[in-house]
């Protein structure tokens, strides 16, 4: 009878169901560290390897994006079950450290790195760098680059320019221009951008592939992007340009906090000196193409070197009002 | 009789609408009993559990009313709802206009091969609408498959599909086979006598059809654009990779610029829209609600042929078929083909295919449970309060994936917190979020038992559960099925609750998707789309088959 074996199954699941629920109760309580990660699994888990060969203990990694994962993290409150957040961008660490959700570092940790890489009240850290550059496709001469990535509103570039007005990225590269130049140049660049039909994208990647594809000429994303297709793929048809006036490469970083609510603190922080020691630095510049931020590690050789990047002199730290650009760009069309 | 629990109803539909007598049958009754105290406790458990994410909405903005109304009321937000809701209109009616023919020549034609296009034509359910969307930009673009294929006809370029274009496309292809299987099954079960009479009258095929056939399918209608509606409104993935400016993706920019006050008060604002569509539909359905009044074993409808209508007939099967699943299947196989050449990762696969299976298989048991206390509820109990009991359910189905993930993070956190990130927390978002899926072919099941079969073994001096067990349950196991089946195929693509809800390493196929995509890989994506495919696919043939035969 089916109904007898639908019962049978569904007796199975349930048991299957509660013992699982069981299981994993028990591990939440265990000695291993958990991270919630915004970064890559295949491009983090070397670096991971790296901590737990050297400390011998297990990390536990719940990967998603990391907006979404610090908002998550704003709602766990207290209660959360990460000891450690590894964000793609300085404004979801900021997010959750204004929530009062992270621990203040150790001083000679947070002297690693920087003072521009890190937040002001040392409760996250910078591990990478990576720079906003113009990404451009073969129709595009060397000598029409522009210097300047306010040149993208120019006429002259109308619908051929992407850009993920949806992202962080580029919303802390609104936030920086604001800072920077001023209110007005930012409304006023970002009315341009919209006037002049820059194509939306709801993130960096489709950017970079409209562009190999040859439907845009250019777009303002992440230099890593564009490495990233050049090692799978030598031949990839797009080139990283470093705008040298007015913002020009602006540099962000990825990072780490360790949670205020982590009972596993020693080991968190552990963690995080793994992250900017030599192996995992040196990793993290020859595979995935971002530049280290500890002092002696040098970044893969064909970037720009970091100090030679023109970039404002920004604390990433004074990036944090996100709700002023959102408005701005909402006022402007540009969201 | 399809009153109380109106039948949002996916297959098998509700009774019959065929003597065409109006009303309410039995259950009004029935009404003035009330339900025994453990069974509504049962129920008001259930809708409470699927009020979750709603209920985390009045929190959150509760916590700053002011800047909650700032965010709604601007005209900004209310472009967005018009936005939003155009497109929900126009999927809706887009899917109904491919159901509508495909159901009447797959049910009453004699269509060749009628089967076998009815189950290609309801497989596009399973297909995430993220996976489409990436596959018809893949296609569309305006650099893309096509135009590489059109190029030595000189095409260089082909029109941008982004925007409204894209995702009513994209949408209605994922959504019209929710229409199409409650219709296929209220056609099965008119009774031909009706129209026979028409006929006689002398009436034209058309003008039956318009005026004797259509408004007794317009509940199935109704109920499946509802849902088409629902899906639209809450989609995320699609309009986000179409680049559509819709609602739901406004709530996720405020969620992931930490601005969740305003964030939640938008997603109430979802809510109301939703109940609003509620009562639309009740217009719609109004008194319609029409069943079988004579006695006795009902007739099928002897097939219309179609002469040489068959040819475009056949074509427009075709066409769909082709559009909605040879073009994406064949683009996955593609990539796929792309991918193997660097090597499949088989254990992996293996295992995220057995998470996928187990997270869905036991969230449609859970939710099936539950719609069976609801619909005993609102079919054998009707009332406002199991009424109220019903409609809650919808919310968490007509909210964004991610509302109802923060939801449960919130929640779990606070009050569950050793089940917190636990299979079983999974298993009880997805069934919440699915919960209106089975609500419908469960309560259209429940209302197919006559009443007096289980007054009379009441009388016989069983109680209430002996009777449930011996003649309810056996009587509405091919509904409980069918509504299992349908929560299975949505619980195994969902995304933003199994991010932050599974245990740590409980990676899905749909998980695996994202984390391909995310770094723009689509090879790598495609062998997990396709496993997911195939996975969902004996559910699909136990829908349409349990679903058209009926019990």
């Amino acid at each position: 009878m089916t109904s007898r074996r639908a019962r049978c199954t569904a007796i199975a699941i349930l048991a299957a169901l509660l013992g699982g629920a069981g299981l994993a109760s028990c591990g939440g309580g265990s000695d291993e560290l958990t991270m919630y990660s915004g970064r890559v699994p295949a491009l983090i888990d070397p670096a991971i390897e790296i901590y737990e060969k050297d400390s011998g203990e297990k990390l536990k990694v719940r990967t998603g994006d990391s907006p979404t994962l610090a908002a998550t993290l704003v709602e766990e409150g207290k209660n959360s079950r990460a000891d450690l957040f590894y964000a793609q961008d300085a404004g979801s660490l900021d997010a959750i450290e204004k929530a009062g959700n992270l621990a203040p570092l150790p001083a000679d940790l947070l002297d690693e790195v920087p003072a521009r890489f890190r937040s002001k009240t040392g409760r996250w850290i910078g591990v990478t760098a990576r720079s906003r550059i113009i990404a451009y496709g073969p129709k595009v001469k060397t000598s029409e680059l522009p210097d300047s990535p306010l040149e993208l509103a120019e006429p002259k570039w109308r619908g051929r320019v992407g850009w993920a007005p949806t992202n962080a990225s580029l919303q802390g590269y609104v936030t920086a221009l604001r800072l920077v130049e001023g209110e007005a140049v930012a409304r006023k660049w970002l009315t341009e951008m919209v006037a002049n039909k820059t194509e939306p994208f709801d993130s960096n990647v489709p950017i970079r592939d409209a562009i190999a594809k040859g439907e845009l000429d250019l777009g303002l994303i992440n230099h890593y992007y564009v490495a990233e297709a050049q090692a799978k793929d030598p031949g990839y048809p797009v080139k990283v340009h470093f705008p040298t006036k007015d913002l020009g490469s602006l540099v962000n970083v990825s990072g780490v906090g360790v949670l205020a609510s982590s009972k596993h603190k020693k080991e968190a922080i552990a963690f995080v000196r793994t992250m900017l020691g030599k192996p995992a630095q040196t990793y993290f510049a020859d595979s995935s193409k971002e530049y280290p931020l500890l002092a002696g590690v040098a970044p893969s050789k064909e970037l720009t070197p970091l100090d030679e990047i023109p970039s404002p002199e920004i604390d990433l730290a004074d990036l944090g009002d996100l709700e002023g650009t959102l408005k701005l760009m909402r006022d402007t069309g540009a969201l | 009789m399809a009153t109380a629990a109106d039948p949002l109803a996916l297959p098998p539909s509700p009774a019959a609408p065929a003597g065409l007598v109006e009303g309410r049958s039995s259950g009004r009754l029935l009404g003035a009993r009330r339900p025994p105290a453990a069974l509504l406790a049962l129920g008001l458990v259930v809708a409470l559990a699927a009020a979750l994410p709603a209920l985390y909405l009045v929190v959150v903005v509760a916590g700053d009313a002011r800047a909650a109304a700032d965010a709604v009321l601007t005209s900004r937000s209310l472009g967005l709802v018009l936005r939003s809701a155009g497109l929900a209109v126009a999927v809706t009616a887009s899917a109904i206009a491919i159901a509508v023919p495909l159901a009447w020549l797959t049910v009453r034609s004699d269509l060749p091969g009628r089967r076998a296009w009815a189950t290609l034509a309801t497989l596009p359910l399973v297909m995430p609408s993220y996976i489409a969307a990436y596959v018809f930009v893949a296609v569309l673009r305006p650099k893309g498959l096509l135009q590489e294929a059109l190029a030595p006809l000189g095409v260089q370029e082909l029109p941008q599909i982004y925007g409204f274009l894209g995702a009513w496309l994209v949408l209605t292809l994922c959504t019209y086979p929710l229409v199409l299987l409650p219709l296929r099954a209220a056609l099965r079960r008119l009774d031909p006598s009706v129209e026979e009479a028409a006929r006689v009258m002398g009436r034209s095929p058309l003008e039956v059809f318009r005026t004797v056939v259509l408004p007794q399918l317009m509940p199935a209608i109704g109920a499946g654009g509802v849902l088409v509606a629902l899906y639209v409104l809450s989609d995320f993935g699609a309009v986000a990779i179409l680049r559509f400016d819709s609602f739901t993706r406004e709530i996720y920019i405020a969620f992931q610029s930490a601005q969740r006050t305003e964030a939640a008060a938008l997603g109430m604002v979802l809510v109301l829209v939703m109940l609003l569509l509620f009562a639309l539909y009740a217009k719609v359905r109004g008194a319609r609600a029409l069943h079988r009044s004579s006695p006795g074993t009902q007739r099928p409808a002897p097939p219309v042929r179609l002469g040489r209508w068959r040819w475009p007939a056949l074509g427009l099967c075709a066409g769909v078929v082709a559009v909605t699943l040879v073009v994406p299947i064949g683009v996955l196989l593609y990539w796929a083909s792309k991918d193997v050449s660097t090597g499949v990762d088989v254990a992996t696969i293996t295992a995220e295919a057995g998470n996928s299976l187990l997270a869905a298989a036991a969230a449609a048991v859970a939710a099936a449970a539950a719609a069976l206390v609801v619909g005993v509820l609102s079919v054998r109990f009707p009332g406002y309060a199991t009424r109220a009991i019903e409609r809650v359910g919808y919310a968490g189905y007509a909210l964004p994936g991610i509302v109802v993930a923060l939801a449960l993070v919130f929640f779990g956190t606070r009050v569950a917190l050793p089940l917190y990130q636990t299979l079983a927390m999974l298993v009880f978002a997805l069934s919440i979020h699915y919960l209106p899926l089975a609500v419908g072919p469960v309560g259209a099941a429940l209302m197919q038992v006559p009443p007096r079969l289980e007054e009379a073994a009441r009388g016989l001096g069983r109680s209430p559960l002996q009777v449930f067990r011996t003649i309810t349950r056996p009587l509405v196991t091919s509904g409980v099925l069918a509504g299992a089946a349908l929560v299975f195929l949505h619980a195994l693509k969902e995304l933003p609750a199994t991010l932050l809800l599974a245990p740590i390493g409980f990676e899905t196929l749909a998980t695996d998707i994202f984390h391909q995509t995310t770094t723009g890989f689509f090879e790598a994506a495609a062998i997990p789309a396709l496993i997911l495919l195939l996975i969902a696919a004996p559910p699909l043939y136990l829908l349409n088959e349990k679903g058209v035969k009926g019990t």
